[in-house]
């Protein structure tokens, strides 16, 4: 008997808000997740993302709008009716309970007989590759060790949804590397919804199917991660896919094109959304911008970090606008160089900077 | 050759100063001293001078208090009277105080409640015992208000009852704060992660909250009793000191200024003494067959 999620078609989450005395924490988030997506809410600390993660587990409750399972509304459901995985930033593993009792728990309080029990979490264990560590206790195991206990507990009750709360972030950075691809591994084996909370945005593209980017409590784009970070909708989602230069410019429209000024010198750029005219916001990746001996920006270079094959600097340009960008050769403090990008690299939003 | 000479020498010894720090001795250890001092003076000095002061009783053998002792139901029944009140009256503390700190760990204004429940420490036993003699007396607020409704006196005042008020009212603050902290120091994600895997909050308390806490309750059993089993202002205030709450230390405190007999007095105290640490050793002992670890559900 094998643990395979529970058999759903969709999760629907429609207009959830939430508010905590007179901040909205959550405006109206609406969101559709099909049985076997990977989702990632991505977003920096008080976006809203734990918040949303809580009210699906039902640890919070809504003070707007509904959850829906398919054609069940389960919004007002307590969280021990929801019969959702959760796994917790600190694991929350329950330190007076060997590994085995940790993970057989929720199978206890659905009164699973106890052979039963048994074979599940044995089978549990292997999938998080823990097979010899079950009658330890959780303090007798290492921080990684602990996530895959969490992961097993969540997982072995075969739920629809599996929800996580940055569960790497107390991770060393090798070991973050491994638990991510053993994370996805478990997800596609047991075809559950995994709904993912993290402010790493390497971490939600390297696992996500689609990623759902927040801030102040609002969706601001819901993507593949291929989109986001080639196309992000705002400049804001930008910022935070990494487009690390964001220029305040005029825009002129030139056909599918827009021109802009970035420290003095032209760029032609790519925009984004039709209003993109006057006033813009231009964004662009420091590996997107890079040292060209016939670039059009001239830049001073302010620090260099060698990253392996290149060279992470910041420069400034002669207005003094500070830039990241990526240089293939050996560049010093002070010295001066020019800098060049694809005009498909160069996103223009519309409006002023916030 | 230096090398020759390097390899030649003796290991050298490390300094007093660093050999002592090894072991966790150093200048912060003088810290320890007027405490050791202290303890030596008030505490381990009286205990054995009683001791030895118990065994030489103004006539008889050594042993003769002792014999005494446990031969006169005028003095012996003291040590189950006082049982019957300190065990009865500790359990209800330590047990009233779980739900009460459950619930008060989850409100806002935490600090209104806390206040309010530990006002009695402030006001000592015998304020407690002067007011409840007035409340709870036969013209009280207490027997008027029952007489209003045409119910009879209720005597709770001079008996059983009165100490056993008086010993909730005045410990149940003691038991309250630290249940409170104990209660606040088990993680609530560990509550929620027993929630999201379908345990009531019933199942939660009884597997979660109850195990973590455990530890913490022995420990409350443990000073709660030793504080109830001492009762005396109360026992004599509220009670029947002749009668029905004839204490130990009411019998000790005869001994000593009614009869004018230390040595008696001495032999009582110790009895009482050895009583107490009887039931700390059960309550630790049953502490041991008990989880004691961490109750944080992360790392370290």
């Amino acid at each position: 008997m094998a643990i395979a999620a529970r058999d759903f078609r969709e999760l629907r989450l429609d207009g959830m808000s939430r508010s905590f005395g007179t901040v909205n924490a959550l405006k109206s988030v609406t969101l559709n997740v099909k049985r076997g997506e990977f989702i990632a809410l991505l977003g920096p600390s008080g976006c809203g993302k734990s918040t949303a993660l809580n009210c699906l587990a039902g640890l919070l409750t809504l003070s707007g709008g509904s959850i829906w399972l398919d054609s069940t509304r389960i919004d007002r459901r307590k969280p021990e009716e929801r019969g959702f995985g959760m796994v917790f930033q600190n694991y929350a593993l329950f330190p007076h309970m060997s590994v085995r009792k940790n993970i057989g728990f929720g199978l206890a309080m659905q009164g699973v007989s106890r052979s039963d029990i048994d074979r599940k979490v044995t089978e549990a264990l292997s999938i998080v590759r823990l097979g010899d560590q079950g009658d330890k206790l959780p303090g007798q195991l290492s921080g990684g060790q602990q996530q895959r206990v969490a992961i097993a507990r969540a997982i072995v009750i075969e739920p629809p949804l599996v929800l996580m709360d940055e569960p790497l972030s107390n991770l060393d950075a090798k070991l973050r590397l491994e638990m991510r691809a053993e994370i996805r591994r478990i997800h596609d084996l047991i075809g559950s919804a995994t709904i993912y909370v993290t402010h790493d945005q390497e971490e939600a593209l390297s696992l996500a199917d689609r990623i759902v980017v927040m801030r102040d409590g609002t969706v601001r784009q819901v993507g593949t991660p291929q989109e986001l970070y080639a196309s992000p909708a705002h400049a804001d989602v930008a910022e935070f896919m990494g487009y690390r230069n964001l220029v305040k410019s005029s825009a002129a429209r030139s056909g599918n094109a827009v021109n802009v000024t970035i420290g003095g010198a032209a760029f032609a750029g790519t925009p984004i959304g039709n209003a993109v005219n006057g006033q813009a916001i231009v964004a662009i990746r420091p590996d997107d911008l890079k040292a060209e001996a016939g670039g059009p920006l001239a830049v001073t270079v302010e620090s260099a970090q060698y990253h392996g094959r290149n060279f992470y600097c910041s420069g400034r340009t002669g207005d003094g606008t500070e830039l990241y960008f990526m240089a293939d050769t050996l560049v010093a403090k002070g010295d001066n160089i020019r800098l060049a990008a694809d005009p498909a690299r160069v996103l223009v939003y519309p409006g002023a900077a916030s | 050759m230096t090398d020759r000479a390097i390899g030649a020498a003796a290991p050298e010894r490390p300094p007093l100063r660093i050999r002592l720090a090894l072991r966790d001795l150093d200048g912060v250890t003088l810290l320890a001293v007027p405490a050791v001092l202290f303890v030596l003076a008030l505490f381990v000095y009286p205990f054995l001078y009683g001791l030895i002061l118990s065994f030489e009783p103004k006539a008889g053998g050594w042993l003769a208090n002792y014999r005494k002792f446990f031969s006169e139901p005028f003095l012996y029944d003291t040590v189950w009277t006082t049982f019957r009140l300190a065990v009865p009256a500790t359990l209800i503390n330590v047990f009233l105080s779980i739900p009460v700190a459950m619930r008060v760990r989850r409100l806002q204004r935490r600090r209104v409640l806390t206040t309010i429940l530990v006002v009695p420490i402030t006001l000592g036993t015998v304020l407690i015992a002067e007011g409840l003699l007035t409340y709870l007396g036969p013209q009280g607020w207490f027997n008027r208000t029952l007489a209003l409704f045409g119910i009879g006196q209720v005597r709770l005042v001079h008996n059983y009852m009165g100490v056993m008020l008086s010993l909730i009212m005045s410990g149940f603050p003691f038991t309250f704060l630290l249940t409170l902290s104990y209660v606040t120091g088990i993680d609530p994600s560990l509550e929620q992660a027993a929630s999201t895997l379908g345990a009531p909050p019933r199942a939660r308390f009884w597997h979660i909250i109850m195990p973590l806490l455990a530890q913490g309750l022995a420990i409350n059993l443990c000073l709660s009793f030793v504080q109830t089993f001492s009762v005396f202002p109360s026992a004599v205030l509220l009670g029947a000191p002749a009668g029905e709450t004839r204490v130990i230390s009411i019998a000790a405190y005869q001994a000593a200024y009614e009869q004018y007999d230390y040595s008696m007095a001495s032999a009582v105290a110790m009895i009482m003494g050895f009583a107490q640490l009887f039931v700390i050793l059960l309550i630790l002992a049953g502490r041991n067959l008990l989880y004691r670890g961490a109750v944080g559900g992360g790392k370290g």
